[in-house]
């Protein structure tokens, strides 16, 4: 009997505490972090998880989508010469345009960081423009730009005597021109990253390398590049996931025209999966880009880990 | 609140009671006929380019649904950037989504395991309208069953559309009398060999024949046409590969003559290259319905006065055309079928198709032999008869899709891919013959994996 009346004190002190414990467990950072981030979780999970898995699923199907086939679909690429040259060009439009991403984002980073403070807002506004432009509208004012016929750039170097260009009708200027407009939209992403960057190097640091003597190039090798060198390589990591899975652009500018020299791997599983009415080849070829993207990310995040830790 | 109780004997007297009453009730009321009776109907139609043709194709449904006393939705889908091809897809994918939908091309095929058979409309209509072409029974008569009715909503031939002026100037060609208004054709000396020498006379002149080389629809096409007039198939009936014949061999080698003749940036061309070009005073002939004069008449009155609306010119196996026949099919899974099917009966009539090529200015083309001769195609200008020639009321041409008549599965991946114009760019751009051949048929063999 006492034992029933103890346990029945216990319940109650629990029950009573049951409230403060929830109140407690809802009040923890750790919770409040997960609800704020549920509705991005759920949204991922949807939009991005959910679809990869399906593709996965696609991707071992045959063409009719009637039985399983296993890993067909990816061998039976290997043997495709137009694969071969998707992912040669992938890799090419994908390198080629970080870099110069990089290279044009790291010299604009360091022209804004020099303009006065007052100045700099107005600059940073404006060279922001063509990134936050939807990609499809802008590639469409470019695609007029490079128009077969009426290409006000032709009509430019027309008045210099210079002969029309055919920017997106060579499969060399194609390429190129593929590769400036993502050039122009992505470079402003690098030059504010490498602005923020450039910002966070303490100043003491330029002081005591002025006061060694340091000159220019020192400072930059020694100084600037060493505190940069995680946002460059993050910054490079997310721009090749980005760039690798690019669409619109070579969407709206050529099609994979001409001769399917500029496609890359989502605008030929597009071809292949919707236009082409292979739905589980063009799953596969849109899954290509995953590994490829992986090997990427894990020496990237690896070399980053390693430096924090050395830090 | 005091509620009653109720005993089990007196529920069950109560609702044996009211029950028999509600049955007795309905057994003598007279069947009212409700606004929306037939249930209900989405439909899904291509956004038509001409302004105006949407409206009046939605008038016509609509007053098929007051009539058949049907709730319809209707929803205009646009073909830019694929979406009326990948509504199609997902529809099918998720079992779900309209019950009729405008399908292109290749569509009726692809998905015709999903697609309520038709045979009993068509054989009706076929009995009512007269014979339908050849390019709509290839693509939606599956293995002996039809999948869909033929489409006159969009349905376009992509024949020449060709400069009076600059032709008879610079090749001295007159269109207007060997296709002339309101009688039969005179288009004996109409030949790719004329063609070729026209295309080289204005191309000296700078207003070259506007063909793209492309990968979109009009380009694949306009070469589809050309290698059909060849006899140049590269997958036959019986799924054989036939790239490496001497038909294919021919066609190759009178595009490479072809190619310098054309715009330099031609591999590049889209749908809308020509019709720019052509709108522009650059070409001289385009191969394409007639979008362009539309907006000539609009934007350039002056070029829409000169143009002329004819045939293909003949090559050693005939003179073929393109014609895109989309279609118009009802979803296995639709709730609402017997509606889908009086829909499609409706929208397929003399009536419905007149108003519909009217809507178009002349655009759409029915599928039906006795539907060629509408007074729109006689009566448009400007100039008058511009547009009479262009649904071939006398059948000078044979009426072809590009790839046809290879396996749907196959043919629509050849169309989809461009794999005749990139043949052309690749043996023009100095590839070799047998190099192009072999490159064709190895995507050929991929196609039919």
């Amino acid at each position: 009997m006492a034992d029933v009346a103890a346990r029945s004190d216990a319940l109650s002190s629990e029950q009573r505490r049951a409230p403060s414990r929830l109140r407690a467990f809802l009040h923890r950072k750790s919770t409040i972090a997960f609800l704020m981030t549920l509705p991005l979780i759920v949204l991922i999970a949807v939009l991005v998880i959910y679809p990869a898995f399906y593709a996965l699923h696609l991707a071992t199907l045959n063409k009719r989508m009637t039985q399983f086939v296993g890993v067909k679909n990816f061998t039976f690429l290997f043997t495709r010469e137009t694969f071969w040259m998707v992912v040669q060009q992938s890799c090419i439009f994908a390198l080629t345009a970080v870099f110069f991403k990089a290279v044009i984002g790291f010299i604009v980073a360091h022209l804004v960081h020099n303009v006065p403070n007052d100045k700099q807002r107005k600059w940073r506004g404006m060279l922001l423009i063509p990134w936050v432009i939807p990609p499809a509208m802008s590639t469409l004012a470019w695609l007029w730009l490079f128009d077969p016929s009426h290409s006000a750039f032709n009509w430019l170097l027309a008045h210099i005597g210079i002969d029309p260009v055919p920017w997106i009708g060579n499969a060399n200027w194609a390429r190129f021109s593929v590769i400036l407009v993502n050039v122009w939209i992505g470079s402003p992403f690098f030059m504010i990253m490498y602005l923020a960057a450039l910002k966070s190097v303490p100043d003491q640091l330029y002081e005591a390398a002025k006061i060694d003597g340091a000159t220019w190039w020192q400072t930059m090798r020694y100084v600037t590049l060493p505190m940069m060198r995680n946002i460059i390589a993050i910054t490079a990591l997310f721009s090749t996931i980005v760039t690798f899975a690019n669409f619109d652009i070579v969407r709206v500018l050529t099609r994979g025209d001409p001769l399917d020299k500029t496609h890359v791997f989502a605008t030929w599983a597009f071809r292949v999966g919707i236009e082409g009415g292979d739905i589980p080849l063009g799953a596969a070829v849109s899954l290509f880009m995953v590994p490829i993207l992986t090997v990427a990310a894990i020496f990237i995040l690896r070399d980053i880990n390693r430096r924090g830790n050395e830090a | 609140m005091k509620l009653r109780n109720i005993s089990r004997r007196r529920f069950i007297v109560q609702t044996g009671v009211g029950a028999a009453a509600a049955a007795t009730a309905n057994l003598a009321a007279p069947f009212v006929h409700t606004a929306h009776a037939a249930g209900s109907l989405t439909v899904g139609m291509w956004d038509h380019w001409v302004p105006g043709a949407n409206a009046v194709t939605e008038k016509l449904i609509k007053e098929w649904a007051e009539k058949e006393k049907v709730d319809v939705t209707v929803d205009f889908i646009t073909s830019q950037g694929q979406k009326l091809n990948l509504t199609a897809v997902a529809e099918g994918q998720a079992k779900a989504g309209h019950d009729v939908l405008f399908l292109t091309a290749w569509m009726a095929s692809r998905q015709a395991e999903l697609l309520e058979p038709v045979d009993d409309i068509m054989a009706d209509l076929i009995k009512e309208n007269g014979e339908v072409s050849q390019v709509a029974k290839y693509l939606a008569h599956i293995k002996g069953t039809w999948r869909a009715t033929p489409s006159t909503f969009g349905a376009q031939m992509k024949g020449p559309a060709s400069r009076i002026d600059l032709l008879k100037k610079h090749a001295g060609i007159d269109v207007v009398e060997m296709y002339p208004a309101g009688a039969a054709p005179k288009s004996d000396g109409w030949t790719f060999d004329v063609f070729l020498k026209a295309a080289e006379a204005c191309h000296k002149a700078g207003v070259p024949f506007g063909i793209g080389l492309g990968t979109t629809a009009d380009s694949v096409d306009s070469i589809g046409a050309i290698f059909s007039s060849f006899g140049a198939i590269l997958v036959d009936n019986d799924e054989k590969i036939t790239v490496k014949t001497d038909n294919v061999r021919q066609v190759l080698d009178y595009c490479k003559r072809l190619y310098p003749l054309l715009p330099p940036d031609a591999p590049s061309w889209d749908d809308a290259s020509n019709n720019k070009a052509f709108v522009a005073g650059q070409a001289s002939m385009i191969l394409n319905p007639p979008s362009a004069w539309a907006v000539a008449v609009r934007d350039a009155p002056k070029i829409a006065e000169q143009t002329w609306h004819h045939s293909m010119p003949k090559g050693p196996s005939g003179r073929y055309a393109s014609f895109l026949q989309p279609h118009l099919g009802i979803w296995s899974f639709s709730k609402n079928k017997s509606a889908g099917k009086s829909l499609l009966r409706h929208l397929s009539s003399r009536a419905s198709a007149e108003t519909m090529v009217a809507a178009s200015k002349g655009y759409d083309i029915p599928p039906y032999a006795k539907f060629k001769t509408f007074k729109t195609w006689a009566e448009v200008s400007p100039p008058k008869g511009t547009l009479y020639h262009y649904p071939d009321p006398h059948q000078d041409q044979i009426l072809a899709v590009a790839a046809m008549p290879s396996p749907h599965d196959v043919a629509s991946q050849i169309y989809a891919q461009g794999t005749m114009t990139k043949m052309v760019v690749r043996h023009a751009q100095g590839e070799a013959m047998e190099k192009t051949l072999a490159w064709a048929e190895s995507e050929i063999e991929g196609f039919m994996r």
